[in-house]
């Protein structure tokens, strides 16, 4: 076990795949030379060489469509895309060429793409470097969309996600990255929990609170907070945001009987949409309340000095626990 | 205001669908091995490209032409009896796809878009397999290694960056193969076009730009997407470039070798712009009498590009009886085993539509397979499970 942070632990996983596979090939603005913007590929290339740390012109769909080539040539490239807003350039390549490639192909082409994205907000940032832009994703079948929220999943699920034979949008909090944990570098991602797997972090009997990446950490505060209350929260982490690891959600719901799902993206048509679809379409008859999401909101993400009302926050969460719950709240006397 | 009236922009003289010979001035001349009317003339530079091509080379040229033409005019055939959902004709593009494939070695490879159907049977793809797409079967018919060519892509532009990465790949592998991308003078305006130039000329990668300008991305003429010769663009790039006569395989044929020498030996990318002419329809869906003078396939045709290499068999005392008999047989061929290959194309099944979304299984999709499977089961009857009644 090492304390080590956030993006050291990202660090950490990508060299064991540099390591592990030859053909593995990172690629992105800035990686190289300066390890990153957030300098979560620091020393790389110094230590692999600039053809497999490569840094690349800019220009979001070149990277994207060039791992594409590459991935042709069996090689398994792992991109980098700056800051989550930067990532529309390249949207037409990931979701015609990446996402569809295999099907298009019968099979014959595989797309062991990674896509690295820091999102979410909570850092002070302008326009465009704080947004959660997962749902596009998760919206395009061919995918696979993942959300780590601890050192230890990040060093593994990276590895996890660099193995695997179809592409993965790998959403990474960026306002965790400082953040240190326990990491144990011996676990072998091939027999560690699978990146398709949800983990309940915290066991609780009255709601189920949902959340992924940076809200797991204050979905598990919040637990903290209600527990002093008395209200017993089963915080999930759901790591895969598509497939969504509906088993898990469905054990912990029948036991609740309430759910609330947070994320930072806006609501409408979201992430949270689909899981209060689903979770109510498949366990109806054990929900005591209607599914609750706490949400960013239908706003761009907002200039810095508003950005604390646009994530939810402890307090907001709680104020949905207690909606779930039937108690008092802000909405109280409000029909629906 | 935006215009693409040629004179606004200062360049009247000579816009790049300019086909007699002018050009922008910035630019050499069009490379040209072979006149339209079968005359062979020398070049200083490019002769050399193709002293090699023997006669009997020349005559299989010819015979591919013959045949790709063959399979065009049979694919659309097919198309209007009903047999494929669409067909893109190449009619008239044959020297460009014939010169520049026949340049290339098994080991290069091919990532083009969805009119290169001639260069897919240069590489060796099963006839049948040509049509799959179009015929609605599959989303592409043929598995992309056995002839090293990417399967068509439809976005205009996107496969230039799938080359370019390609061609990476072979510098890191320290292959001397090479990657060539086909796309049209439309193309050259999409961002992914420019910006596969930026990434081969950085890495100096090994893959060669292969434009057919054939004047027209569906009704919009060549002078709305370039204010000057498009082989003139690469030298922004820092990548050098050469336009060739298009409908002239010999000349394409030199220009493309010329290209894969460079990059085999760590020259880097190369551009080629060969000029010539869709004489049909962007697809089978599209009707080109609204949009271009008749005239002007007039004057195309008269540089058709089969004919000129049958006016050169004849000057040289080639075209015997014998190869016209040997190349018609060969047609007819190819056209019975087309039209035989399409018919009995085996249908696909209802849930295929699920398969290989994911090389691995995926939760949320089994389950809607599941449902689905369930739900067609629930005819009862197998047979109808299987009919386009159970989709309804």
């Amino acid at each position: 076990m090492t304390q080590m942070t956030f993006a050291r632990a990202i660090n950490s996983g990508l060299r064991k795949s540099l390591e592990n596979d030859p053909k593995v090939i990172l690629m992105g603005e800035d990686i190289g030379t300066l390890g990153g913007v957030f300098r979560v590929t620091d020393g790389l290339q110094k230590d692999f060489g600039k053809h497999r740390v490569v840094d690349t012109p800019l220009a979001e769909s070149a990277i994207m469509g060039t791992a594409v080539g590459l991935a042709y040539r069996g090689y398994r490239p792992v991109v980098e895309i700056q800051f989550d807003g930067f990532i529309y350039p390249a949207f037409d390549q990931i979701v015609s060429q990446v996402a569809k490639l295999h099907y298009r192909t019968q099979g014959h082409v595989k797309m062991p793409i990674t896509v690295r994205v820091p999102f979410g907000g909570g850092i002070g940032s302008p326009e465009h470097h704080s947004e959660s832009p997962e749902a596009y994703f998760t919206h395009t079948s061919g995918l696979r969309v993942v959300s780590v929220s601890n050192p230890q999943d990040a060093y593994t699920m990276i590895q996890q996600a660099i193995a695997s034979d179809d592409p993965v949008l790998f959403f990474e909090p960026k306002r965790r990255y400082h953040d240190k944990g326990e990491v144990d570098e011996s676990i072998d991602p091939a027999t560690a929990l699978s990146m398709e797997k949800a983990r309940v972090v915290t066991e609780g009997k009255d709601v189920t609170l949902v959340a992924y990446g940076p809200l797991v950490k204050t979905a598990k505060d919040a637990a903290l907070a209600a527990a002093d209350e008395g209200v017993s929260i089963e915080v999930i982490d759901l790591r895969s945001l598509a497939p969504v690891d509906f088993a898990t959600l469905e054990a912990s719901v029948r036991k609740t009987g309430r759910l609330v799902i947070t994320h930072e993206a806006g609501q409408s048509g979201g992430l949270g949409a689909e899981l209060a679809a689903s979770i109510t379409e498949r366990c109806f008859y054990h929900l005591e309340a209607a599914p609750v999401r706490i949400t960013g909101f239908d706003v761009p993400y907002p200039y810095s000095k508003l950005e604390m009302h646009h994530l939810p926050g402890l307090d907001r969460i709680l104020d949905g626990v207690d909606r779930a719950l039937g108690r008092p709240n802000s909405l109280s006397g409000l029909e629906g | 205001m935006f215009t693409d009236e040629l004179g606004q922009g200062g360049n009247a003289a000579g816009g790049p669908d300019n086909s007699a010979g002018h050009h922008s001035g910035t630019g050499e001349s069009r490379v040209q091995l072979i006149t339209p009317g079968g005359e062979r003339v020398s070049h200083p530079q490019y002769d050399a490209w193709v002293r090699d091509v023997t006669d009997e080379q020349l005559g299989s040229l010819y015979e591919d032409m013959v045949v790709i033409r063959r399979i065009d005019t049979e694919a659309t055939a097919l198309q209007r009896q009903g047999e494929l959902g669409l067909w893109p004709p190449l009619l008239g593009q044959e020297a460009s796809q014939v010169g520049s494939a026949r340049a290339l070695r098994d080991d290069d490879f091919v990532f083009s878009s969805y009119r290169e159907n001639g260069v897919a049977y240069c590489r060796g793809v099963d006839l049948a397999d040509i049509l799959t797409v179009w015929r609605g079967n599959a989303s592409s018919g043929w598995d992309p290694y056995t002839v090293n060519m990417a399967t068509p892509q439809i976005i205009i532009g996107a496969q230039t960056l799938h080359a370019t990465g390609y061609a990476m790949g072979i510098q890191n592998d320290g292959a001397d193969s090479v990657a060539i991308t086909y796309f049209g003078d439309g193309a050259t305006s999409e961002g992914d076009v420019n910006e596969a130039m930026v990434f081969a000329a950085s890495f100096q990668s090994p893959v060669i730009f292969f434009c057919q300008n054939n004047h027209w991305a569906i009704s919009e003429p060549v002078r709305l997407q370039s204010h000057i010769r498009i082989a003139d663009r690469a030298s922004g790039f820092g990548i050098p470039s050469v336009q060739v006569d298009g409908n002239d395989v010999l000349a394409v044929m030199a220009a493309t070798r010329e290209a894969i020498e460079r990059a085999r030996h760590g020259g880097g990318p190369t551009f080629i712009e060969a000029v010539t002419y869709r004489m049909g329809p962007h697809t089978t869906a599209d009707d080109p009498t609204r949009y271009r003078d008749a005239n002007e396939l007039e004057d195309w045709a008269a540089k058709d590009p089969i004919a000129r290499v049958k006016g050169l068999l004849e000057r040289k005392g080639l075209l015997t009886e014998q190869l016209e008999a040997q190349v018609a047989a060969k047609a007819d061929a190819v056209a019975r085993e087309l039209r035989a290959g399409c018919i009995n194309m085996p249908d696909p099944q209802p849930l295929d539509i699920f398969k290989h979304v994911y090389s691995t299984p995926n939760s949320w999709l089994d389950r809607q397979e599941d449902h689905y499977s369930r739900y067609l089961a629930s005819f009862g009857d197998p047979e109808g499970a299987n009919s386009e009644e159970g989709a309804r």
